[in-house]
């Protein structure tokens, strides 16, 4: 008994493991931070830091969903034609006369209405996250399609005062950063702290537990369903904000980014765990990487290799410590 | 002399680890001749069957077929050998047709690059139309268990085999079904294929089997002449051990308290029918019964966990209308599932949180969230009360020992005050000490008020524990047997189905 305590002792628990997770991420990012401003003179610049921010801060909100998606033991291959459609649907909208403000939102209703087609055929016909959302993928990208009929949607017109979502800022911060870390301040205390979100760690740690705790986790997966594919609608309409423009064929691949961001996080692809900080300094990692390769001089068809590489170290280190866990 | 024996064993010993399964067995299996193999679980009666085919080494022993020492190193060369083995678990390809996994074996040894599809077809249907008309095309996943239990018993049949063993082929099979298997096994016998038959229902081996071997905590007792022996001596054989005192102390006769739980002729329209079950304070209930004989099915029914088709459920007198096991909860009917990894706990979240799933509203603020502080306090009251042994309440579930995730899984039913406390298997696979806290623990929680039922296969814990015990045989409830009666033997007889019908009558008088 006595020998058991202290091996029990010995080992890392579940918050260790995650904090001991976040913390290795935050050394890494600073290494290649404090390496990165003696290489290149522009690195440790404001300016760098803001672009850095700004290319994942709208990614980032995509990453809040597919990591709460991750952790009740799903996921989403369908993000990026979400993040597309939502763009395409509230552009056309106002290009029809809708003023944006009404146009986003129902861009992203019909996201929400995607992510329950989805959570639907995985509750109620019984098929898996992963078939779903790939058939989704492909139906809602062909959407956008049918919609733009196959052309780029000019949106210069959009009024300078939704344009400012994605391109204004406050006191020198931009407004998406600013998006980016409300949401993300909002949903990572709701999945530590909300009853309701205490369900989806349960669901994904042990569904058949879950329901002999009467725990409705056909309801939880649905709903996690619908939050990943609005965050998505989400992401979408500041991109149109952002870029004046909303593009058929906008997104494309993003979803790897971003469940790549989440695995590197720390969320387990078999569901139970992920933090959403960890997911976004998985996030943070990847945008370091890229910058530098930029600012290195690193030829851009590099950046996959690098990034695939770094997904593969991430998850192989995973393992090997959870196998000794075990 | 005599002919040799097609299969004998001598002094054949295994152990896993520091635990021995067998230890100086003997067995011998004449030609032509059906050989019943008895033996309570954990006998070793499964472990000597997966030596002979191959699965398992002996750490010492022979093993003879036809009087020549031979060794099995693989699955493979027992078919060589003319050994043949339907396992107790189903081992199926499920995607594949039945006439595929009934040919497994030869598809895999054949030299030609196409398949004959219409040969196999015809072939396959050839033989399992022996056993039961099923279509071979169909898939495996396809079929009932019972129907998959039967395709396991046609592919030994294809293999031309010498010794075929069934380890308890009828589990899942009806009673037609059963009856056809015993026709077939019959009329292998008289083909001159000789048969070991595990079951642990006494009608079966009386009816079919010639001879019967049994062994015990992983020993031989002894070999008889089916003619020459009653059920009652096998199960005495089978049992023969005296109960020791490993248990806490009973309730004092007529000590029961007023009616907490009363089911009255439930049913689910598949597996079990017309159960009446009633649960008084302070008293624990067991029911016993075979694998398989639909308890966990009712007892999962009862708290809503399950449809069920007709009867009611009554909780402190009052009726209960339940959508699902939430409301059972709320109304403090908890229900502890048996397979404490797959279903009991989440190994990979915290000692805390795994406390808390069963209830989260009353540890839920009125915005929503949790208390975190309340959820911690909890775990530590109640890991205290259990004594778990742990580094914290933030450990994972999976850094505790088998009794200690058991504990916790056991905390979680207490966290909602419950007024009725079902435990599926509570023990198994636990060590010795943890069990005799478990049991204390259910003791005093019976004589705090709480109504205790234990589901369990190991008669010691049923006959040491319960106060009563119902025994439940195919979905039905066989009999019950209160303090006076209670004994393995007398488990035996109705989970099997042998008591004769005067001794049924007392129970049912009883009941």
């Amino acid at each position: 008994m006595h020998a058991e305590i202290k091996a029990a002792g010995r080992r890392v628990n579940f918050a260790q493991l995650a904090s001991m997770r976040e913390a290795g991420l935050i050394v890494i990012i600073l290494a290649l931070c404090i390496a990165m401003s003696f290489a290149s003179p522009h690195f440790l610049t404001w300016g760098n830091f803001r672009a850095m921010l700004m290319s994942f801060s709208i990614e980032g909100i995509v990453v809040v969903g597919m990591t709460i998606l991750l952790i009740v033991g799903g996921i989403d291959l369908s993000v990026g034609s979400v993040v597309c459609f939502s763009m395409v649907v509230s552009g056309a909208l106002f290009l029809a006369g809708l003023d944006p403000w009404t146009a986003s939102l129902i861009g992203i209703g019909v996201s929400a209405l995607i992510g329950a087609a989805m959570g639907f055929f995985v509750t109620v016909i019984g098929l898996n996250h992963f078939i779903t959302s790939l058939a989704a993928m492909v139906i809602v990208r062909g959407m956008c399609l049918v919609v733009t009929k196959g052309t780029p949607l000019s949106l210069f017109t959009l009024p300078p005062a939704f344009k400012a979502i994605g391109q204004g800022s406050f006191n020198n911060i931009p407004y998406v950063i600013l998006i980016f870390i409300v949401v993300v301040a909002i949903f990572d205390f709701l999945l530590r702290r909300a009853t309701a979100f205490r369900k989806v760690f349960y669901t994904g740690s042990n569904e058949k537990a879950a329901q002999f705790s009467g725990i409705r986790t056909n309801q939880v997966k649905f709903w996690v369903t619908v939050l990943c594919s609005t965050l998505a609608g989400l992401a979408g309409v500041i991109y149109m904000a952002r870029f004046g423009a909303a593009t058929p064929t906008f997104g494309a691949g993003m979803e790897l980014n971003i469940i790549a961001a989440a695995v590197i996080g720390g969320a387990s692809l078999n569901g139970g765990s992920g933090t959403i900080f960890g997911a976004i300094l998985g996030m943070a990692l990847l945008s370091v990487v890229t910058s530098s390769l930029i600012l290195l001089d690193v030829s851009v068809y590099w950046q996959d290799m690098i990034k695939g590489c770094i997904l593969l170290a991430a998850v192989s280190i995973d393992h090997f410590l959870h196998r000794k866990k075990s | 002399m005599t002919q040799a024996p097609i299969l004998e064993i001598r002094r054949l010993s295994k152990a896993f680890g520091p635990v021995k399964a067998l230890s100086d067995v003997r067995f011998e299996l004449r030609r032509g001749e059906i050989h019943a193999l008895c033996g309570e679980n954990g006998a070793g009666k499964s472990t000597l069957m997966n030596m002979i085919a191959g699965v398992l080494q002996p750490d010492e022993g022979d093993i003879l077929i036809d009087g020549e020492r031979v060794s099995i190193h693989s699955p493979a060369a027992a078919q060589r050998l003319g050994i043949a083995l339907v396992h107790q678990e189903i081992a199926l390809c499920q995607d594949a047709t039945v006439a595929e996994n009934i040919y497994m074996a030869a598809i895999n040894s054949r030299r030609a690059p196409l398949m004959n599809f219409q040969k196999l077809y015809a072939d396959a249907q050839k033989v399992m139309d022996l056993l039961a008309p099923i279509p071979v095309r169909t898939r495996v996943a396809d079929l009932s268990i019972s129907n998959q239990q039967l395709v396991e018993i046609a592919k030994a049949l294809t293999l031309d085999c010498k010794v075929l063993m069934l380890d308890e082929p009828t589990a899942a099979l009806t009673e037609s079904e059963a009856q056809r298997l015993f026709s077939i096994v019959r009329g292998l016998k008289e083909r001159g294929i000789s048969v070991v038959y595990i079951s642990h229902r006494m009608a079966e081996i009386f009816s079919l089997c010639d001879r019967v071997t049994v062994f015990r905590d992983g020993r031989y007792v002894a070999t008889d002449q089916v003619a020459a022996v009653s059920p009652d001596d096998v199960v005495r054989k089978m049992v023969g051990r005296e109960i020791t005192q490993l248990y806490p102390d009973k309730l004092a006769p007529q000590a029961p308290g007023r009616l907490l739980l009363s089911v009255e002729g439930l049913s689910d329209g598949r597996r079990f029918a017309d159960v009446d079950l009633q649960l008084r304070a302070g008293e624990i209930l067991g029911i016993g019964g075979l694998i398989g004989a639909g308890r966990s099915e009712i007892a999962q029914t009862v708290c809503g966990l399950r449809p069920m088709t007709s009867g009611t459920v009554a909780l402190d007198g009052k009726q209960l209308r339940l959508r699902g096991y939430g409301d059972a909860v709320k109304a403090g009917l908890v229900y502890l599932s048996e397979d404490r990894k797959g279903s009991g706990v989440f190994l990979d979240l915290p000692i805390a949180a795994n406390i808390s799933a069963l209830d989260l509203g009353r540890l839920t603020g009125p915005l929503g969230l949790l208390d975190r502080k309340a959820e911690d306090r909890q775990a530590r009251e109640l890991t205290g009360r259990l004594g778990v042994r742990m580094a914290g309440i933030e450990a994972t579930v999976s850094t505790l020992s088998g009794g200690n995730q058991q504990k916790v899984a056991i905390a979680r039913q207490l966290s909602v005050s419950p007024k009725v406390i079902i435990m599926d298997e509570p023990t198994r696979g636990i060590d010795v000490g943890a069990k005799v806290e478990i049991h204390r623990l259910l003791r005093q929680l019976a004589g705090s008020g709480v109504g205790v039922i234990v589901i369990s296969s190991e008669l010691p814990e049923l006959i040491g524990l319960c106060d009563r015990v119902l025994v439940v045989r195919e979905g039905r409830i066989a009999g019950e047997l209160t303090a006076g009666e209670l004994g393995e033997e007398a488990i035996i007889m109705l989970a099997s189905g042998v008591q004769d019908s005067s001794n049924q009558r007392q129970a049912q008088n009883v009941a």
